[in-house]
């Protein structure tokens, strides 16, 4: 293989659907004052950003106030935008900012992304089942939804917040480390650490048989 | 490679971020550890269960008043 890095099916196995080909240009459109433009834009992307700052904040008014500021921030600084990332990522940026001051707010000095992550920590799983083909099938969407937001609310915030942006906001490892102010090495850590957990946790529900 | 090794890369391995010596080795083990396999098929479902999960509708309240907001603030810079 020429690349240093395997670039197999195992891979990311979902391309991103989150960002459409008009972006850019409602993006453009909006700077130039386009009001519609923006619109369309906090259309798109509100479900997203209110679960975002739900699943971060674990408290409904907190998440409202932290997607209504992002959205107001996002559309004060719009012309400092300057597309070296995606709309999308950008947003997500101040909405995580905002998110994490309600929370640190809420729980004052209970809230470190940096903390060292106990090096004793045992990663082999307890519990190994099969799920079966299509586990999520078994239960309608709504319930599924209520599953994962349970799961992922059982998580520590350190954890829930990197799983958050990187396996379901689809943000690069990089631009979540660079989001979050931690390092490459410790995205990855408490990543590994988040999908193990949860994997442990949809065990109950997803086990082949129940 | 023994089943805690490959769980320390089991990320790498799972977003392609492995150079190709690491990658073979892991292959080697998951032909021979069912355990391991598991965990993979897995944690690979746990994360497409959750990319491609659709986020719920904004609650209506919530809609309105973040619209409301929105509108404020949007009237107001292009007057």
């Amino acid at each position: 293989m020429a690349s240093g890095k395997v670039n197999s099916a195992q891979a990311r196995p979902v391309p991103s659907q989150i960002v459409k080909d008009d972006e850019p240009a409602l993006v453009s459109a909006a700077q130039a004052g386009d009001v519609r433009a923006f619109e369309t834009l906090v259309n798109r992307y509100e479900r997203k950003i209110f679960r975002l700052t739900q699943n971060i904040t674990q408290n409904r008014e907190d998440a409202e106030d932290a997607m209504q500021e992002a959205f107001l921030k996002a559309f004060e600084h719009l012309g400092e935008f300057e597309g070296a990332s995606r709309f999308y990522t950008w947003l997500v940026r101040i909405a995580v900012n905002q998110a994490l001051m309600k929370l640190r707010k809420r729980r004052p000095g209970m809230v470190s992304l940096d903390e060292e992550i106990e090096a004793g920590e045992a990663l082999v799983p307890r519990e190994v089942v099969d799920w079966g083909p299509s586990p999520e099938q078994r239960y309608a969407q709504t319930e599924l939804g209520e599953i994962l937001s349970h799961v992922v609310g059982e998580l520590d915030p350190s954890f829930r917040i990197v799983f958050q942006l990187r396996d379901i906001e689809e943000l690069s490892t990089e631009e979540t480390a660079e989001a979050l102010g931690l390092s490459v090495p410790a995205v990855k850590s408490r990543l590994l650490r988040a999908r193990l957990r949860l994997r442990e946790s949809l065990n109950r529900y997803f086990r082949r048989g129940d | 490679m023994n089943c805690k090794s490959m769980i320390v890369e089991l990320t790498n391995y799972l977003d392609g971020a492995l150079d190709a010596a690491l990658f073979a080795s892991i292959e080697q083990h998951l032909a021979k550890c069912k355990d391991c396999r598991l965990v993979v098929d897995t944690t690979k479902k746990t994360i497409q269960i959750f990319c491609n999960s659709e986020p719920a509708p904004l609650p209506p309240d919530i809609r309105q008043r973040l619209h409301e907001a929105l509108e404020k603030r949007l009237r107001g810079s292009s007057t």
